[in-house]
């Protein structure tokens, strides 16, 4: 056991915890910020209702995000001081921007919205939730612009055995980074809209108990629903189907990426051994879908795809001797728990949205016969939504963990499957990690950190569980007034509203 | 300027931010216990720096991930080398951010104590390490360790104290002036012993004598102090937090001018610097983000402006 291999199980249990809540973060924060913009459009109370506990969701979760990246900042100098040495020309930039233009932006914003709802007019208490949103949404994009450098380093060379920058704008349009930020953040959406949609299932589930017979009708006419669950659910629907195909669609660009750029990525994803001149992909083993690969990778069903053993000989050559190959049975396996997990998220959505599909004849009102011309149609587009079948919503229950154990998959295909090297050719790991750093300082840190988490991912889980039992508020809550700017700041104590507070 | 100093100066000035901001969040969470009676009153000490922590917070990162960037060894070799107190570093953040977002939101007065002590923990153990390993890099001994992580706490106890006499009202508003006039007997001689040292260590390691402003620094930082202690006794809130926020100021920045040009033993900024390329593009999108964002966060001060005063659940 050495230093080395107990760094790297810290990074790998830090940074997959830092993304156990990182996507929900990112997707459900744009989910709240859409509901207030819903309630700020509309001013229907409900609306106002769902954000607030939406909200309040986010932010329990979004402590967590804020706590465990600050461990992520620091741990490649601490764990990593050669390739902090190596790459930070390269590297630090995107990560120092992610730093000056996300962080500052997504934090500051986040206090003013989670205590301004008294302070501030209710349109730039808006356009804080969104600033705050952008925040995340860009910080991921800095984030995956350095991870994707690892993969596909451009814009630089090497002086004096250090990466030096050439080229800031190569690095944040490096074509790999393109493909990724989307592909990352569809899968952020697919967390959060099957989060929404657990919620939702569990709400509608409870509400069914508590009223077995349906003596309140889910539905009384057009356009009114009882239930306060059915907008969220339909919302989170549509927007898991189209980060859906989003995902499916950079995902099959990062593959074409990966076979050009990382080929030993790819040959361990398919396990791969020799070079294939129409490969076949096995979605399950067992089963080979014949030219399949060939095809994924590179639109030609003919195409040769390299294998690992060709690739190691070649390796060898190039670089001296040793194993360049990854862990090939953890690459293939979570390759294929990353599409079917992913993917069977983004299915049940589009299955969710045919089921409560509108009705095609509205009902009128009062049994008159439906009125012609543009009232007709604009009916029309509001007819009756059907009902969310019991067996779906908790289908949603189930399906909860599915998409985040696809994240998790996809990080070690990323990862496990770009080793042993820290940067694609140029930096292996072993030559990455710091030199002074003892074994036992890193067993302490490692077993500290799992051990705290550990007991924080168990407290958030109750917490989550406790607030989405509770439900939303009951009470109509005052509407936010703008703020107060009389009196002077010495006699005129705001209190603070203690909905969304500490 | 050389580009070097362009950057060794932003990242003075980044860490002297967050020495000052989140100064007094961390003076805040260590007297919450103290400065509140019940519920009410403790919502009321930890809502001054409720909207604003994490916001402070970033000035840390944001140092942390300039440091990285402009001088890659300098980054890599101060946390390697540091490495459990860094640790526990992070513990102590982690702990006191997810203390601060949870209070409000569990329900048992028993959860809520655990958040509590997140908080006060959290706060004091970046609070003492900082001013250690600070004081480490400087004379290297266990002693100057000691008087750096006490001057440190004592420093953010004051300023935290300051800051919620400034903010506040009621009985709360009271014991935040007393507690500050406490804590101003052990700031001052731990700032003596402290600030005395920073002038003659430092560039001596680069074999150049101490230049005078540095000594002019750090016996500014002492007067501010004092002068701090002075004016909360007055009952001048502002003007008392204005002191003791220049205090740190001074403080910080005679730190890094102890530093330059040798942020660490033994390395050199110029040999630790990344290449000008990535200096100089750094510099133009620092000049012309840097004042947008000092600009939202005094907004958000402003917007929060008014004293709080404890509201019954
Ligand atoms: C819910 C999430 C999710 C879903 C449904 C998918 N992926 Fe994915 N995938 C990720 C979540 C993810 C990820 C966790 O976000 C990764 C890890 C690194 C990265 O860039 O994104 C990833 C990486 C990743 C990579 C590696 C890129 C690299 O290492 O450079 C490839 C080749 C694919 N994906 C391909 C696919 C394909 C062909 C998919 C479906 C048809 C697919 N992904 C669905
Ligand atoms: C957030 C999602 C990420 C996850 C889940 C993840 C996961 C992992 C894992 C599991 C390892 C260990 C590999 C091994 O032991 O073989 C690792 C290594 C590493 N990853 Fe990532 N990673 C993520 C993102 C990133 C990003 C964004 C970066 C860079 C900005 C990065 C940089 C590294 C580095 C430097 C190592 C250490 C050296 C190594 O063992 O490869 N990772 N990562
Ligand atoms: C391994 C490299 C990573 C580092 C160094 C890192 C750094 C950080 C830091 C320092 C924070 C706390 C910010 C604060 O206090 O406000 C944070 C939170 C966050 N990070 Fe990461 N992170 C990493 C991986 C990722 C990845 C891969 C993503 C996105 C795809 C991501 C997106 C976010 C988001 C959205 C937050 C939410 C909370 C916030 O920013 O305040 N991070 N990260």
């Amino acid at each position: 056991m050495e230093a080395l291999d107990l760094a790297r199980w810290q990074f790998g249990v830090t940074t997959v915890y830092h993304f156990l809540f990182v996507p929900l973060t990112i997707g459900l924060g744009v989910f709240v910020a859409g509901l207030q913009t819903a309630w700020h459009r509309t001013g229907k109370e409900h609306y106002l209702r769902l954000t607030k506990f939406f909200g309040k969701l986010f932010l329990i979760n979004f402590a967590m995000g804020v706590v465990t990246g600050i461990v992520q900042e620091f741990q490649f100098g601490m764990n990593w001081s050669e390739y902090s040495v190596f790459v930070g020309d390269v590297f630090g930039a995107p990560l120092a921007l992610e730093a000056l233009l996300a962080f500052f932006l997504e934090s500051t914003f986040i206090g003013l919205w989670i205590f301004g709802w008294d302070k501030l007019p209710k349109r730039v208490h808006l356009a804080t939730i969104w600033a705050a949103v952008i925040g995340s949404n860009l910080s991921a994009y800095f984030i995956l612009a350095a991870n994707a450098w690892m993969k596909h380093p451009v814009g630089y060379e090497v002086v004096d055995g250090r990466a030096r920058m050439t080229d800031l704008w190569a690095v944040l349009t490096n074509s790999t980074a393109l493909a990724q930020v989307p592909h990352v953040v569809a899968g952020a959406f697919i967390v959060a809209g099957a989060f929404v949609l657990a919620v939702c299932g569990y709400n509608i589930l409870k509400e069914r108990r508590a009223d077995p017979d349906r003596t309140v009708p889910m539905r009384r006419g057009p356009g009114s629903t009882t239930s306060i669950w059915h907008t969220p659910m339909r919302a989170a629907l549509v927007m898991t189907a189209i980060a859906g195909v989003v995902s499916a669609g950079t995902g099959d660009l990062s593959g074409k990426l990966v076979y050009e750029q990382q080929p030993m990525k790819l040959a361990a994803a398919e396990g791969l051994e020799r070079d294939t001149a129409g490969a076949a992909f096995s979605p399950v083993p067992g089963i080979e879908v014949p030219m399949l690969l060939s095809f994924l990778a590179t639109n030609d069903p003919d195409a040769v795809v390299r294998g690992t053993e060709d690739l190691q000989a070649e390796f060898a050559k190039k670089f001296g001797p040793g194993d360049y190959r990854p862990n090939v049975p953890v690459v293939y396996a979570s390759f294929r728990v990353m599409i079917t997990f992913g993917m069977a998220t983004a299915g049940l959505s589009v299955l969710g949205l045919w089921l409560t599909r509108r009705r095609r004849t509205p009902l009128a009102p009062g049994g008159h016969p439906a009125p012609r011309g543009p009232v007709r149609r604009r009916r029309r587009a509001a007819g009756v939504p059907r009902e969310i079948p019991s067996w779906f919503a908790r289908a949603c229950l189930l399906a909860l963990p599915l998409p985040t154990l696809a994240m998790i998959a996809g990080w070690l295909l990323s990862e496990i499957g770009r080793q042993p090297w820290t940067v694609q050719g140029e930096l292996l790991t072993a030559a990455s990690v710091s030199p002074g750093v003892s074994l036992t300082e890193v067993a302490v840190s490692l077993a500290v950190f799992t051990i705290l988490y550990g007991l924080l991912a168990v407290a958030e889980a109750v917490l989550l569980v406790r607030y989405v039992k509770a439900g939303p508020e009951q009470a109509s809550p005052t509407p936010p007034a703008p703020a107060a700017g009389s009196g002077d700041g010495d006699t005129t104590a705001v209190m603070l509203q203690p909905t969304l507070m500490y | 300027m050389e580009l070097t100093t362009v950057w060794f100066t932003v990242i003075a000035f980044l860490w002297t931010g967050f020495f000052v901001l989140e100064g007094f969040d961390f003076g805040v969470g260590m007297l919450a216990p103290v400065l509140s009676r019940g519920e009410a009153e403790r919502r009321q000490v930890l809502g001054t720096i409720g909207p604003v922590w994490d916001g402070n917070e970033v000035w840390l990162i944001t140092a942390v991930g300039a440091m990285f960037a402009a001088f890659p060894a300098w980054y890599a070799g101060l946390l390697s080398e540091f490495y459990l107190p860094i640790v526990l570093v992070l513990v102590g953040l982690i702990v006191r951010g997810v203390g601060l977002e949870w209070r409000g939101k569990v329900h048992h007065a028993s959860d809520r104590a655990w958040c509590d002590m997140g908080i006060l923990v959290g706060s004091a153990l970046p609070a003492f390490l900082w001013g250690a390993v600070f004081a480490d890099l400087l004379h290297d001994s266990v002693t100057a360790m000691l008087v750096g992580g006490v001057f440190s706490v004592s420093l953010c106890l004051l300023h935290g104290a300051v800051f919620v006499a400034l903010k506040t009202l009621g009985p709360v508003r009271a014991r935040a002036r007393r507690t500050a006039l406490v804590t101003s007997a052990v700031a001052l001689p731990a700032g003596v012993a402290a600030l005395s040292g920073i002038p003659s260590a430092g560039t001596a390691a680069a074999g150049a004598a101490t230049p005078v402003w540095i000594w002019a620094l750090a016996l500014a930082a002492t007067a501010a102090l004092a002068a701090g202690a002075a004016l909360t006794w007055r009952g001048r809130d502002g003007w008392a937090f204005t002191a003791t926020a220049s205090s740190i100021a001074l403080t910080g920045t005679a730190l890094f001018g102890a530093l330059w040009p040798a942020p660490l033993p033994g390395l050199t900024l110029a040999e630790a610097a990344s290449g000008p390329y990535t200096l100089q593009t750094l510099t133009w999108i620092g000049l012309v983000a840097l004042p947008f964002v000092v600009g939202y966060q005094i907004w958000s001060y402003w917007v929060f402006r008014r004293r709080l005063v404890a509201e019954p659940s």
